[in-house]
């Protein structure tokens, strides 16, 4: 337990204004504009965005700027944030299906209806340093126009083609109007259903989600999946106004979506076929999608008959720590101060101490 | 609504600034930045979720023929909720609609397709073509 304190609040002024000459960095540098951070930082933008569960480019980039590029922080900064707007509607469900695709790819068929969109990735460069960008002004090459007309409106959807064969299990959506838990609201609590749990794996560390799903592809855990399909593009959000009481939307957003396909031997009420696990963040977080697919997948052992035997499988273990600001709240707590528990743990310590001492005199000597 | 909420500040300044016969109006809720919980399908297609929220700013105007206009447009600029709202009001009056379709919202959304086309023609350039090769060749 930690305790109040007072006093400080010079050192403490004094300290923050010693941050923001810090931020600033050597005054001869330019100070970074919002612009520069949201059009050139724009991944940085998009994970604050998905773990600051809000999307809001100008408020992300903003968050990164403060935070020094401390992104955590800035998930934070975001998060408190949002707890200062009123909510004012609750979108329809988007449509994934109807995205306007930057990029779209699949691992599990060479040749799929509207074809492998590569968009704009990190994937196939040979990750060696790029010293041209050293630079500024430095030349890029122009990216090449094709034929917009090969991009279809409505690219469709990989777990469809195994859907015809029967193949893959179904999203069925239930019957209307369903309720999805909001964790915003309501606290997690277990079992977890999957909207909270998807809930939950969207705003989640990237880190600690990349970490699990490999963890479960080691063996720690038995996840086969493949990546059925990741796309990235623009999705329109849709609201019903109450004084509307019709649909609108309201803009776009983009979204990174993976689906993932397991194989599933089958149980004693479900034959054999492939399931499937589901990622979805806001901007284009693409490594996050595909870790919180296949750990939505991991989380679903026990629902397809399986026995959650290691981490990535406990809903508990892995929700309940998922968080980050959760998370480094209760690691940074720790340097609050804790004066009167060390005072206490302090007084035992020497006690037991002393009584070591008392009953074995000769190895009292030799603890340093 | 579609089409003012993906129209930029600029765009949308530079439309109001253009506009003929600006009604008189008076604000019924003044512009208020708040958020909208997006929500989701599992897979897609499955039970809904709440996957995180969006900005959003809404505004409603009543002119002074007493048409209601309402907006609401993703991210937290007050002064496009107003032009929004504006034009939604307007766009209700059956001797203004077909014009402002026409000279404002069109155009609009023309821009807006076109935009959608140049990115998509590079995004089509990076379309391809894997072939398999043999193992143990």
């Amino acid at each position: 337990m930690y305790v109040a304190v007072k006093g400080g609040e010079t050192a403490i002024r004094n300290a923050h204004a010693l941050l923001a000459e810090e931020r600033r960095g050597d005054p001869a540098v330019p100070e970074l504009t919002l612009e520069q951070v949201k059009e050139q930082m724009a991944l940085a933008v998009d994970r604050v965005m998905t773990e600051g569960s809000l999307y809001d480019r100008d408020l992300a980039a903003l968050a990164v700027k403060q935070a020094c590029g401390d992104l955590i922080e800035a998930v934070f900064l975001l998060r408190a944030y949002r707890t200062t707007l009123p909510r004012l509607a609750v979108s329809e469900p988007v449509d994934t299906a109807t995205m306007d695709i930057r990029r779209r790819v699949s691992a599990t068929y060479k040749d799929l209806p509207g074809g492998q969109v590569l968009g704009p990735t990190f994937d196939y460069t040979h990750r060696l340093l790029d010293f041209s960008l050293a630079e500024t002004g430095h030349p890029q090459e122009k990216p090449a126009h094709g034929d917009a007309a090969a991009i279809p409106e409505r690219m469709p959807k990989v777990v469809d083609v195994l859907d015809h064969e029967g193949l893959i299990e179904r999203e069925i959506a239930p019957p209307e109007p369903a309720e999805a838990t909001d964790l915003t609201r309501v606290p997690l609590d277990f079992p977890a259903g999957r909207d909270a749990r998807l809930q939950n794996l969207a705003r989640g560390d990237e880190g600690f989600l990349l970490a699990l799903a490999y963890s479960s592809q080691r063996g720690f855990g038995s996840a086969h999946p493949f990546a059925g399909e990741i796309r990235m593009g623009e999705v329109a959000v849709e609201i019903v106004p109450e004084e509307l009481g019709f649909a609108i939307e309201i803009g776009d957003i983009t979204l990174t979506e993976c689906d993932m396909v397991s194989q599933f031997k089958g149980s004693a009420t479900e034959s054999p076929k492939f399931t499937r696990g589901y990622g979805l963040s806001f901007g284009h977080c693409e490594r996050k999608a595909m870790a919180m697919a296949l750990v939505d997948r991991t989380l679903r052992t026990r629902e397809l008959g399986g026995e959650a035997l290691y981490p990535a499988q406990d809903e508990e273990f892995v929700l309940s720590h998922s968080d980050n600001v959760e998370a480094s709240g209760f690691l940074q707590h720790l340097k609050l101060p804790h004066y009167v528990d060390f005072q206490g743990e302090l007084v035992t310590v020497r006690h037991l101490k002393a009584e070591a001492a008392r009953r074995r005199p000769e190895q009292a000597e030799i603890v340093p | 609504m579609g089409v003012l909420g993906r129209a930029s500040g600029d765009d949308l300044e530079r439309a109001w600034r253009s506009l003929g016969g600006k009604p008189d109006y008076v604000a019924v809720r003044a512009p208020e930045t708040g958020m909208v919980m997006v929500r989701s399908r599992a897979g897609g297609t499955g039970a809904p979720f709440c996957l995180g929220e969006m900005t959003v700013t809404r505004c409603a105007i009543e002119t002074a023929d007493g048409r209601v206009g309402v907006s609401y447009l993703a991210g937290r600029d007050p002064r496009r909720a107003e032009i929004a709202a504006v034009l939604d009001a307007l766009l209700q009056d059956p001797a203004r609609r077909a014009a402002l379709l026409r000279e404002m919202i069109d155009p609009l959304a023309a821009r807006q397709a076109d935009a959608r086309r140049a990115r998509r023609a590079k995004v089509a350039a990076t379309k391809v073509d894997f072939f398999t090769m043999v193992r143990g060749d």
